[in-house]
């Protein structure tokens, strides 16, 4: 996996990746057309498919809207990679199937790195990151497809 | 067997195998309850199954954008009613018998000592207070157990916090956890519940620990639970349906972290925008503000009425000023008009609502234009939560909010000036 990193500090919440107002289900098909939007306006537009957003500590905290990783998703973001999450936030990542990674990666916004998730490995230009590779549970669950794709099995 | 802690005991009870905290365990939950943002995305999912769903266990409430704010919020709550009526599912709530839904969970008895309950709503941790697992989850996971009635969760590991002595007059539940946040940081609780204890929770009445419950998240709790003591049972008694069995913690259960608090120490405290955990002493701070809201699931009960309505009756809502006053329920509001309550808040000035989240997460009914300031008995201050990315809000308890109002500043309430 290689991408563009969006680079994001410590405490990012729920109101920042997706605004409340815009949680209404006319939108559920263009979440991601607001990512976003109150803090890195313009950010939506420019995002490319394997994207990669490399944050600080408790990512995703606030409210338990899984608009949030779902906007994440549907914007072609290919993982997320922070310090820690927030817990609401981390689980709806794996219900849905995102790969969110926890490592503490100096990297700066708009660089491309490379990540090797056997290897458990983040390559930038300025030196390589280590993150724990995922356990079982969340590799049966990103390898089903999620938590409904468990039931459908 | 090892000593236990709350947590344990209940995913012990309902996995029906031993439990310590780190085990992932699939478990049947008692209630799962959506709301009108939450619940389109669990109906999608859960529709794509083609299953039946666990009706008895499903509770839908209409709170977040009710009574609809504009046409996409109409749409989202007519799926919610056209959901509960293709479904048969008999615990929908109807704008006018509703209210803010955790509220609603309280005051209609689902929740109940020792249960584990799910919410598609990060504050279901509120129901800890009355010594019941209650956690947040996402729309999917709410899906999964409208099909199953089970779901996975890890079992936390927990801080214990030790209370002792008794709050003074003026202060509250409210700025007590607002000064637990404020030390534990807003991730220094991620993955974990707190658990409160010590010989200071008996004097702590139920309201109160609602709101201390509630803002666990803030800390990046995943529950926030009391024990199953003489003020938890009576109120289980008056209020929870059904069969429950309270659970405490066995002594010398294992915790990761233990703080300890005196409660006659404790004042008026006040969280500083744009964080929860941004912890000042009331009095310490003089910002002038433009709105006072009190309502939500964190101070909008009967009783968070009645301490501001105490403090503004018969004066006047500072000049220039908006109160914005919104009941957590019918049930609170029907007890607002019995009391007379409404009246004093009207001759004060200030504006009062039927029970709705309103403005608490910038839905509706007091959202805030650039540059302005409020003081708020909600449970969330980050930026742009309540409208304008510029806006600020400052959380308090309801008597602050009230003492402020009149103020036209941020103001301790009288004996904390
Ligand atoms: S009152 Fe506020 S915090 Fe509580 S459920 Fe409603 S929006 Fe969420």
């Amino acid at each position: 996996m290689k991408g563009r990193v969006w680079k994001f500090g410590d405490d990012v919440d729920t109101d920042q990746i997706l605004p409340a107002e815009r949680l209404v289900s006319e939108n559920i098909d263009r979440l991601h057309d607001f990512l976003f939007e109150k803090v890195r306006p313009g950010m939506a537009s420019e995002v490319a498919k394997g994207d990669i957003i490399v944050a600080g500590r408790n990512f995703g905290c606030g409210s338990s809207r899984e608009h949030a990783p779902r906007a994440i998703i549907d914007a072609g973001i290919s993982c997320v990679v922070a310090e820690s999450y927030s817990r609401i936030f981390y689980r709806n990542s794996i219900n849905l199937g995102l790969r969110v990674l926890v490592a503490s990666a100096d990297v700066g916004d708009g660089e491309t790195v490379e990540i090797d998730l056997d290897g458990g490995k983040i390559i930038s230009a300025s030196g390589t990151y280590d993150f724990p590779p995922p356990g079982e549970f969340e590799k049966s669950m990103i390898e089903s497809g999620g938590l409904m794709g468990r039931l459908k099995r | 067997m090892r000593p236990k802690t709350i947590s344990e005991k209940i995913f012990e009870s309902k996995a029906g195998r031993e439990c310590r905290a780190g085990d992932v365990v699939e478990c049947e939950v008692d209630y799962v309850m959506v709301n009108d943002v939450t619940g389109p995305l669990a109906f999608r999912a859960f529709e794509e199954t083609g299953m039946e769903p666990v009706r008895e266990k499903i509770v839908l409430i209409p709170d977040h954008f009710v009574p609809a704010k504009d046409v996409d919020s109409a749409q989202q709550a007519k799926e919610m009613r056209e959901f509960a009526k293709r479904h048969g599912i008999p615990h929908y709530y109807e704008v006018g018998r509703s209210g803010v839904c955790h509220q609603v969970m309280i005051d209609d008895g689902f929740v109940a000592p020792g249960r584990l309950i799910v919410g598609a709503d990060s504050h279901t941790c509120t129901y800890g207070g009355l010594n019941a697992f209650g956690t947040g989850i996402g729309s999917t996971e709410a899906a999964y157990v409208f099909a199953t009635g089970r779901l996975w969760f890890r079992v936390p590991e927990s801080i214990e916090i030790v209370l002792r002595g008794k709050l003074r007059e003026n202060v509250s539940g409210k700025d007590l956890i607002l000064r637990i946040v404020g030390d534990l940081g807003m991730d220094g609780a991620t993955y974990k519940a707190l658990e409160f204890s010590g010989p200071g929770v008996a004097s702590i009445p139920m309201p109160d620990r609602f709101s201390m419950s509630n803002m666990a998240i803030e800390a990046g709790g995943k529950a926030g639970l009391f024990p199953y003591d003489p003020v938890a049972k009576r109120f289980a008694e008056a209020v929870s349906r059904g069969e429950y069995e309270g659970v405490n913690a066995d002594p010398g259960a294992e915790y990761v972290r233990t703080l300890e608090y005196d409660l006659s120490k404790i004042v008026p405290m006040v969280a500083v925008p744009p964080r929860p955990d941004g912890a000042l002493e009331a009095s310490k701070c003089d910002v002038a503000i433009d709105q006072a809201y009190l309502g939500s699931c964190t101070n909008g009960r009967i009783e968070d009425m009645r301490i501001a309505a105490g403090i503004v009756k018969g004066k006047r809502v500072a000049p220039g000023v908006r109160m914005i006053v919104v009941p957590a329920s019918v049930d609170v509001h029907r007890k607002m008009a019995a009391e007379g309550l409404i009246e004093v808040f009207l001759d004060a000035g200030a504006f009062v609502s039927g029970p709705t989240c309103g403005a608490c997460l910038g839905g509706h009914m007091g959202i805030l234009s650039d540059g302005e300031v409020a003081v708020s008995s909600t449970n969330r201050n980050f930026i742009g939560r309540m409208g304008h990315p510029g806006s600020k809000v400052y959380l308090a308890s309801p008597a602050t909010v009230a003492t402020s109002a009149l103020a036209g500043r941020i103001r301790a309430p009288e004996g904390f000036e």
